[in-house]
C-alpha cells in the first residue's frame, strides 16, 4: 500500500482492501525501519496517529468521511502540532511543546486526515541541505551518501522514500521546490498570503509560504485545496476564495503559453539538467502548448537580494528567542543580557547566527540605505520583471536546482556555494508567486524537477499544467530501489 | 569588503548573541563573503523605483472588532517556560 498515490489509497479505503487501521500501522513500521538510515524524522506521533486513524474509520463507516478522511501525512517540524513536540529542527526549541494547532494542521485535522509525525528540516527553515538541522542530517533516499535537498529535506525524503504519502513543507527561497527536485517528488508553493503562516515558526516573513510535497500534482492538489484559505490569525492572509483544485486539473492545455526563462539557461545550469528540461518541454508542445523565450533581466539579482531581505526579517522574527518564555536557556547566567547572549548563542546553530548577524549588519545604522532599501527597490525591479512575463505567457518554466543532488558534506564549509543551490526558485519568493516542481527525469541515476511558477493565485493553472505532463510521463511514480519494498528489514 | 574582528563582535553584541573565540573568525569569513554578494546589488539601477516590503500591495492591514478574542491561559503557555513562580517569568536579578 506504500506505493499508493492519495486518490488511490482513498480509493481502497472506501472499497475496504485495508482499513485507515492497517495503513497506518504500515507506514509507522516504514518510518521506525528507515529511520537509521533516512532520519526524515523528528518525532514520530504513533499514539496519536492510530487514535486519529480510528476516528477516521468511523466517518468512513458512518458515511461522514471527506475526501481526505484517513489519509495519513507528515508534517514539517516548523507548524506548531499541539501537545506535540515542535523543534524547527533547533537545540532553541528541542524541548518545546507546542500549546496550540497551527491552521494548516487544524485543517487538515478537521479533514481527517492522520498525522504520522514531524519531519526534520534545516534549522529554522535555513538551509538548502538538511545539514543544518540539530537532529543531523536527513539522507537522500536515492543515494543515502546525498543531501536531500532543504530546508523541507525530511518532508520530501520521507514522500520519495514511500514512507509518508504526503506531507506539508514551507517555502521561503526553494524550500519546497529544491528538496522535491532533488528527492524526484512534487512540490508546491502557493502564493504569498494563500496558505496561512498562523503557527509556522517565522523565518522572513514576507517571503514564507506553506505548501505540499506529494507524489503526484493530483494528490497535491487534494492536500492544497484542504490547507488553503483566508485565516482573520495571519494579517497577510488573503480573502480570497480557494477553487476546487482538483476539479480543473484535467483542462487541455492547447494554446497555453509557457515562457523559458532565458536568464536559466544563461550559464551555471548543469548540461544533463538542460537536457532534461528540454525533453520535458517537448512533451508540453505535444500538448498543444507554444514555447516562448521572455527575459527577466532583474532575475539573476535574486540570490543577493534574498540575502538581505531574508536575514533582515530573520534577525528581528528570531529576537523573540529570549531564553525566558520558552526555549532553550543557557546554565547559570551572571545577569540578564548574559542570559540572552548565552541562550541564543548556544541555542542557535551556526548558519542561523549567520543569517541572524547578517540580518543585523544590513538593518543597523548606515548601512540600512545602501543595503536593505537598495534590496527591496531590486526586489520591485525582479516583481515588475514577473509581472511583464505574465503579461506574456501564461505559465514560466525552467529547472528547479542547477544540478542534482551533492554530497553530504560538499558545500556545507562554504555558505555562499550553498547560498546559490536557490538560485531559480527564490524570485517566485521574491514577488509571491506561485511555484511548483514536478520530476522530469534522471541524470547519473538522481532525479531532475521542472519548475513552473505562475501569475498571483494560479495554482489551479500549474497544478492542471503539472498534471498534464504527468499523465504523459512516469517520472512521478518512480521509488528509489531501497525502498520499493513494503517491509524495509 | 573584509569585516574586522571588532565589527563582527559589535554585530554580535546588537543581536544579543555570544560568540567563541573559535567562531569569531569564521564568522568574520563567511559574513564578509555576503557582503561582498550582496555588494552585487549596487550595479542595478534603482532611481525612482518604489521599495517593495511586501508581495502584496494594496493589502491593507485589516481591523476587527474590539472584542476580547482570547481567554487566560497562562498555565498552559508558562508549561514552556524555563523558569517560573507565581505565575511570573523568573530572570536573573536586574536591579542591584
Amino acid at each position: 500500500m506504500h506505493t499508493l498515490t492519495l486518490s488511490e489509497l482513498a480509493k481502497k479505503l472506501r472499497a475496504k482492501e485495508f482499513s485507515v487501521t492497517e495503513l497506518t500501522k504500515s507506514l509507522l513500521a516504514r518510518i521506525e525501519e528507515s529511520q537509521p538510515t533516512l532520519n526524515a524524522f523528528v518525532t514520530v506521533t504513533a499514539e496519536s496517529a492510530l487514535a486519529q486513524a480510528k476516528v477516521a474509520e468511523a466517518s468512513l463507516a458512518s458515511g461522514n468521511a471527506g475526501p481526505l478522511t484517513g489519509l495519513p501525512l507528515a508534517h514539517k517540524d516548523i507548524f506548531c502540532t499541539k501537545g506535540i513536540k515542535t523543534s524547527c529542527g533547533s537545540k532553541m526549541l528541542d524541548n518545546f511543546v507546542s500549546p496550540y494547532d497551527a491552521t494548516v494542521v487544524e485543517k487538515l485535522n478537521a479533514a481527517g486526515m492522520v498525522t504520522l509525525g514531524k519531519t526534520n528540516m534545516d534549522e529554522f527553515a535555513m538551509g538548502s541541505s538538511n545539514e543544518t538541522s540539530y537532529y543531523g542530517p536527513v539522507k537522500n533516499p536515492w543515494d543515502v551518501k546525498l543531501v536531500p535537498g532543504g530546508s523541507s529535506g525530511g518532508s520530501a525524503a520521507a514522500v520519495a522514500a514511500r514512507i509518508a504519502p504526503v506531507a506539508t513543507a514551507t517555502d521561503t527561497g526553494g524550500s519546497i521546490r529544491q528538496p522535491a527536485s532533488l528527492c524526484g517528488v512534487t512540490g508546491i508553493k502557493p502564493t504569498y498570503g494563500r496558505v496561512s503562516r498562523y503557527g509556522m515558526i517565522a523565518f522572513a516573513s514576507s517571503l514564507d509560504q506553506g505548501g505540499v510535497i506529494a507524489q503526484s500534482a493530483e494528490d497535491a492538489a487534494m492536500v492544497l485545496g484542504a490547507m488553503s484559505g483566508f485565516d482573520t490569525r495571519d494579517s497577510t492572509s488573503v480573502d480570497t476564495p480557494v477553487p476546487n483544485y482538483v476539479e480543473s486539473l484535467d483542462a487541455p492545455l492547447t494554446g497555453l503559453r509557457i515562457g523559458l526563462i532565458k536568464e536559466f539557461f544563461d550559464k551555471g545550469l548543469d548540461a544533463s539538467v538542460e537536457k532534461l528540461i528540454r525533453e520535458a518541454l517537448k512533451v508540453y508542445e505535444k500538448l498543444g502548448a507554444k514555447l516562448v523565450e521572455v527575459k527577466l533581466p532583474a532575475l539573476p539579482l535574486s540570490v543577493p537580494t534574498y540575502y538581505v531581505v531574508a536575514p533582515a526579517e530573520c534577525s528581528s522574527n528570531l529576537a523573540r528567542f529570549d531564553g525566558v518564555r520558552y526555549g532553550y536557556r543557557a546554565k547559570d547566567p551572571r545577569d540578564l543580557m548574559d542570559l540572552y547572549k548565552r541562550s541564543r548563542g548556544e541555542g542557535f546553530g551556526a548558519e542561523v547566527k549567520r543569517r541572524i548577524m547578517t540580518g543585523t549588519y544590513v538593518l543597523s545604522a548606515g548601512y540600512y540605505d545602501a543595503y536593505y532599501l537598495k534590496a527591496q527597490r531590486v526586489r520591485q525591479l525582479i516583481n515588475q520583471d514577473f509581472k511583464r512575463a505574465f503579461g506574456e505567457v501564461d505559465v514560466l518554466m525552467g529547472p528547479t536546482a542547477p544540478d542534482v543532488a551533492f554530497g553530504i558534506g560538499a558545500k556545507a564549509s562554504d555558505p555562499i556555494q550553498m547560498y546559490l543551490n536557490d538560485i531559480y526558485t527564490i524570485g517566485a519568493n521574491l514577488a509571491g508567486v506561485p511555484a511548483m516542481s514536478i520530476p522530469c527525469g534522471f541524470s547519473r541515476e538522481l532525479p531532475v524537477g521542472l519548475q513552473i511558477a505562475g501569475p498571483h493565485f494560479a495554482e489551479a493553472k500549474l497544478l492542471n499544467v503539472a498534471h498534464a505532463y504527468q499523465k504523459e510521463t512516469d517520472w512521478h511514480r518512480q521509488i528509489p530501489a531501497a525502498f520499493k519494498r513494503e517491509k524495509l528489514s | 569588503m573584509s569585516l574586522n574582528r571588532d565589527q563582527i563582535n559589535s554585530i554580535a553584541h546588537l543581536a544579543r548573541l555570544s560568540l567563541t573565540e573559535a567562531e569569531i573568525p569564521v564568522y568574520q569569513d563567511s559574513l564578509s563573503k555576503i557582503v561582498d554578494l550582496v555588494g552585487e546589488l549596487d550595479a542595478a539601477q534603482t532611481a525612482g523605483i518604489e521599495p517593495m516590503a511586501h508581495p502584496l500591495p494594496g493589502l491593507a492591514q485589516r481591523m476587527r472588532p474590539d472584542v476580547v478574542t482570547e481567554t487566560d491561559q497562562h498555565e498552559n503557555y508558562q508549561r514552556n517556560a524555563p523558569q517560573v513562580e507565581a505565575a511570573l517569568y523568573l530572570v536573573p536579578k536586574v536591579i542591584e
